[in-house]
C-alpha cells in the first residue's frame, strides 16, 4: 500500500513540476515469452544495438537490463524511451528443469539462484516504470496466474498496459485466446523474431505513451 | 525461516482450508507468512477469497527468497478461480459488488501449493485442474 501511494504521489508531482522527456517502458511477462527478443528488435531498429542475449533456455535474462535514449519515430511523431527489459516472472524455479537443456548441474544451480533474484528484482522495478508492455507467448495458455498477477499489479499501481501476443509466426499461436483472456486491454499480435506486425505494435506503443 | 532448513517428506496429500475470516484482519506480511508456512509444510492451501494484487506479488517475492534459502523448496503453484460474472445480469453484478465491499472478496477460491507436490495447475475460465506429482 505504501509503495502504491509513493508511486502515485511521485507520478502526480512529476506531471506537475516537469515535462517528462523520456518514458520508462518496462517489458514484463513469464519466462520465454520473448521480452528480450522484442526489446532487441526495438533497440536494433532505432539504436542499432541489442539490449541482451536470447536463448531457448528459460530465464536467460536474470537481471534487469536497460537501454537509455531509444528514440522512436513513427508517422511523423517522435518519442524517446528508456527500455527496461526484466527477467521472466515465475512462481517456481527448479534447477533440474535446466538440465533438460544440456546445462551442467553446477551451471543449472547457478542459473536457478540468479533467476530467483531476477524475479524479485523484476517485481521491485514495477514501482519505477511509467508504462508496461506485457509480453505473452501466444502459443501458450494465457490464463496463468502469473499473467493475471502481473496485470493485476499494474492496474493496482495505475500503470498503463499494452499486452503483446508474441510468436504469431508459429502455427499454434492464437492472438484471439489472449484477447479473450484479457478483454479489457489492447492486445497486439506480433512476431519479435520475424518482425511481423511491428507497425501495429508501434502504433499501439504511441497510444500507450499518451496514457502515461 | 532459518537458512538451510529442510522440507519434510511427503506422507500424503494434505489440504488446508483457510476461511476468509481467518485472514481478514491480517497485514500483507502476515497473510503471506501464514500461507508460506503452510506450503513449506507440504500442505496445499485453499483460501476462501483472493489475495490483492500486491499481496500476490509479495507472495511471489517471498517465495523466491525462500527458494534460495530453504533446501528442496522449488516454489509454489498458485491459481485463483472466481465466479464468471461476464454474462451475469446487472443486478447480480451489483449484488456481488456490494457483498465484496461489505465483507471483502470471498467469492473466489485461491489455491496455493508447493511446486514439489503440485506439478501444474491447469486453468481456464471455467475450471481448475491440479496435476499432482
Amino acid at each position: 500500500m505504501i509503495r502504491i501511494l509513493k508511486n502515485f504521489s511521485r507520478r502526480i508531482l512529476r506531471s506537475i513540476f516537469r515535462r517528462r522527456e523520456k518514458l520508462k517502458i518496462g517489458f514484463y511477462g513469464p519466462p520465454n515469452a520473448g521480452k528480450t527478443s522484442l526489446a532487441n528488435r526495438i533497440c536494433k531498429d532505432w539504436t542499432g544495438e541489442e539490449i541482451g542475449p536470447v536463448s531457448n533456455v528459460p530465464h536467460e535474462t536474470r537481471k534487469v537490463q536497460t537501454k537509455e535514449e531509444v528514440k522512436i519515430e513513427y508517422k511523423g511523431k517522435s518519442l524517446t524511451f528508456k527500455i527496461v527489459d526484466t527477467p521472466g516472472i515465475a512462481t517456481k524455479i527448479d534447477y533440474e528443469d535446466f538440465l533438460k537443456y544440456g546445462l551442467k548441474k553446477s551451471e543449472a544451480k547457478r542459473r536457478a539462484k540468479e533467476a530467483t533474484k531476477g524475479i524479485i528484482e523484476a517485481i521491485q522495478w514495477l514501482d519505477d516504470v511509467d508504462a508496461v508492455i506485457v509480453v505473452l507467448d501466444a502459443t501458450q495458455n494465457p490464463y496463468s496466474q502469473v499473467n493475471i498477477t502481473i496485470i493485476g499489479n499494474l492496474v493496482a499501481r495505475k500503470i498503463p498496459v499494452l499486452v503483446v501476443a508474441n510468436k504469431i509466426d508459429l502455427k499454434k499461436a492464437s492472438v484471439k485466446k489472449v484477447q479473450n483472456a484479457f478483454p479489457e486491454y489492447e492486445v497486439v499480435g506480433i512476431s519479435a523474431k520475424t518482425g511481423e506486425n511491428m507497425d501495429e505494435f508501434y502504433e499501439s506503443l504511441f497510444s500507450l505513451a499518451k496514457k502515461t | 525461516m532459518k537458512r538451510g532448513k529442510r522440507l519434510g517428506k511427503i506422507k500424503g496429500l494434505s489440504l488446508h482450508l483457510i476461511p476468509f475470516s481467518e485472514i481478514a484482519e491480517l497485514s500483507i506480511a502476515q497473510r503471506v507468512r501464514k500461507i508460506l508456512s503452510l506450503v513449506l509444510g507440504n500442505k496445499i492451501v485453499i483460501l476462501q477469497g483472493r489475495l490483492r494484487a500486491e499481496e500476490e506479488a509479495r507472495l511471489i517475492e517471498d517465495t523466491m527468497a525462500m527458494v534460495e534459502h530453504v533446501k528442496n523448496f522449488k516454489g509454489i503453484e498458485l491459481a485463483v478461480i472466481e465466479p464468471n460474472l461476464s454474462n451475469a445480469s446487472f443486478f447480480v453484478k451489483m449484488k456481488h459488488r456490494i457483498a465484496r465491499s461489505l465483507v471483502g472478496d470471498n467469492s473466489a477460491l485461491t489455491v496455493v501449493g508447493p511446486a514439489s507436490v503440485i506439478k501444474e495447475i491447469k486453468k481456464d475460465p471455467r475450471k481448475l485442474e491440479l496435476m499432482i506429482r
